[in-house]
């Protein structure tokens, strides 16, 4: 088993204080928004950027160890590193890309084995392209052959899916999702997508200003999340402020006020009554409850202000007390949206599950008149 | 037509283009890529051949290739010769006065290739040497011909500077822009007619070559 771990730190030209894990056969996502230090990181792991402090381990190897004076350079790293732009050699066919890579197999052997992994990659027939005459997907899966063909200890994927259209992007998606499971390496994924982390990752870290915020598996990111920052950085839409009223071991409850109203959460202690936090509720946690379940626990009455339907499935946003800073969001079939008519101007009973409602420290970059709503604020 | 004074020009004009090649290179590269305190003024440097007078050029070179000077000095306790008036001297004005047009088009050329090429061929496991031979060079390729072409056609038709630092030594210094010169001075049109012809034939194919080299390498 080789694990990748790495820490990171600069001031300068953009700063980072990041701890990297990641074990063989897992995938790593690195989600943040731009400029959070993502391809910086990579970078750092590739070897293509020394940060001032820090090391980077794989496996027993050390590769940078800014204490020991330790730095191996890119060429001994064995990194397979897909660039955004792919990054593919102009002047050479597809095969002759992916012999570069195959450096420490005998001449005799390489071009039979770039063959073998673009055919791994589902490029068979296209060895004599040059990149230009490629697709873009079909790029991508060149660049993605030459990272593989170097055997690497760890793959590095710098938003492989960001330059193509949608349709290649589920393509490639799929492709990936099958070939990892036959790689035993670690490999770790830059992304500013969320949905493509969680459909890939096995966990994610969460990168803000080239600090690392929290790691944890896709579903935990998304119900637990460390702190509001984190919270809206994963783009969880139902982020709002409040203060807390009461605690009730006894019930298992905390009571908080939002907007005037009472609200039941799990017992948190660790918020002191009277302490204004910010809570947060999963959008599956947003129940659509029938008109005669509306005296329900945590049930408000929600004014729809937008209704967007794709694919079955509809998101929908709804005020209560007609605040714009009070935007319940969540997501129901769109046959029974339809059914039971939810369109924007109609009223809805909502039921805030009480167990899902998790309270974080109230965030200075979250609070505000503009913040609480959570979704939809960032520009 | 004073086959000499082709001959010498012929001889000077290859020894300063593939002189030049390798500095031309590394100049080129330093400029492309980094960044650096000073590089303005390197860049600056270099192109001072472009819009200095041949005159003040070669008579700056005559200074510092001079029997006082110490590279002039130098020469002579090497070789038992002079340094000025000679073809080596001539050479080494020529090779300072074709700076600019060996590197300009290199440095072009190398600084159209993505960073992240580079850095892509040493992901790969490619040596700084290898990723050199097989990724800069093919794709610098182009403006690296043109640079050859021009320095090549340029120290073929240099007049002012050869004329400053070489005089007029047949067999010596006395290159064809040189002999025109001479002819025309000596009323000898015919062959100052052959010559000049045979210049401008010369350049005419040398900028074609420059052209159709010089169009942008193919991008990803």
């Amino acid at each position: 088993m080789t694990t990748l771990s790495a820490r990171l730190e600069q001031t300068a030209p953009i700063p980072l204080a990041a701890d990297i894990r990641c074990a063989s056969g897992e995938l790593l996502a690195l989600v943040g928004p731009s400029g959070s230090g993502k391809s910086t990181i990579l970078r750092c792991l590739a070897g293509l950027h020394r940060p001032a402090a820090g090391h980077v381990r794989c496996g027993d190897e050390s590769w940078f160890d800014a204490a020991r004076g330790i730095d191996v350079p890119p060429q001994q790293r064995r990194v397979g590193l897909v660039f955004q732009h792919y990054a593919l050699f102009p002047h050479l066919s597809a095969l002759a890309n992916v012999v570069q890579a195959l450096g420490h197999l005998p001449p005799a052997e390489r071009a039979a084995r770039a063959r073998h992994w673009l055919a791994r990659c589902n490029l068979d027939g296209f060895d004599d392209r040059r990149p230009a005459e490629l697709s873009g997907g079909q790029q991508q899966r060149v660049a993605l052959a030459r990272a593989l063909a170097r055997e690497p200890q760890v793959l590095l994927l710098d938003e492989p899916f960001s330059a193509v259209d949608q349709v290649t992007r589920r393509r490639l998606l799929r492709q990936l999702i099958e070939l990892r499971r036959s790689l035993a390496i670690p490999i770790v994924l830059v992304t500013h997508d969320l949905e493509e982390a969680s459909l890939l990752a096995d966990s994610m870290t969460v990168l803000h200003h080239g600090r690392t915020l929290q790691t944890a598996t896709p579903e935990a990111m998304l119900a637990q999340p460390a702190s509001a920052l984190v919270a809206r950085l994963t783009d969880q839409p139902n982020l709002f402020e409040g203060t807390v009223l009461q605690h009730l071991p006894a019930a298992d409850t905390t009571l908080i006020e939002w907007l005037g109203r009472p609200l039941l959460a799990s017992h948190q202690p660790a918020f002191a009554v009277g302490q204004t936090v910010c809570w947060l509720v999963p959008e599956a946690a947003v129940v659509l409850v029938r008109e005669h379940q509306s005296e329900r626990e945590n049930t408000v009455s929600a004014l729809v202000s937008e209704r967007l339907a794709w694919r079955g499935h509809a998101t929908v946003s709804a005020r209560v007390d007609g605040r714009r800073e009070a935007t319940l969001n969540f997501a129901i079939g769109a046959a029974v949206a339809e059914r039971r008519g939810i369109v924007p101007g109609a009223r809805v009973p909502l039921q805030l599950q009480k167990a899902a409602i998790r309270l974080l420290a109230a965030d200075a970059a979250i609070a505000g008149p503009a913040g609480t709503s959570g979704k939809g604020q960032s520009p | 037509m004073d086959w000499q004074a082709l001959s010498l020009s012929l001889q000077l004009a290859s020894a300063t283009a593939l002189l030049l090649l390798p500095a031309a290179v590394w100049l080129a590269r330093l400029l492309a890529w980094s960044a650096w305190r000073g590089r303005a003024a390197l860049e600056a440097a270099i192109l001072l051949p472009l819009v200095l007078p041949p005159t003040v050029l070669g008579y700056y070179l005559l200074l510092g290739l001079g029997g006082a000077s110490p590279l002039g000095q130098a020469y002579h306790a090497l070789t038992g010769r002079q340094l000025v008036f000679s073809f080596d001297g001539l050479l080494v004005a020529s090779l300072i006065v074709n700076l600019p047009f060996a590197v300009q088009p290199m440095q072009r050329s190398f600084a159209a290739i993505p960073r992240e090429l580079r850095e892509a061929a040493w992901v790969s496991g490619l040596s700084r040497w290898q990723t050199f031979l097989r990724i800069e060079l093919p794709l610098a390729w182009p403006g690296i011909a043109a640079a050859l072409a021009l320095s090549f056609t340029h120290t073929l038709g240099e007049f002012g500077v050869v004329l400053m630092v070489g005089g007029s030594v047949p067999g010596e210094t006395r290159t064809i822009a040189i002999a025109i010169y001479d002819q025309v001075q000596a009323f000898n049109d015919a062959a100052a007619a052959g010559m000049s012809a045979l210049l401008l034939a010369l350049s005419f194919v040398a900028v074609i070559v420059v052209s159709r080299l010089g169009r942008p390498a193919p991008r990803r």
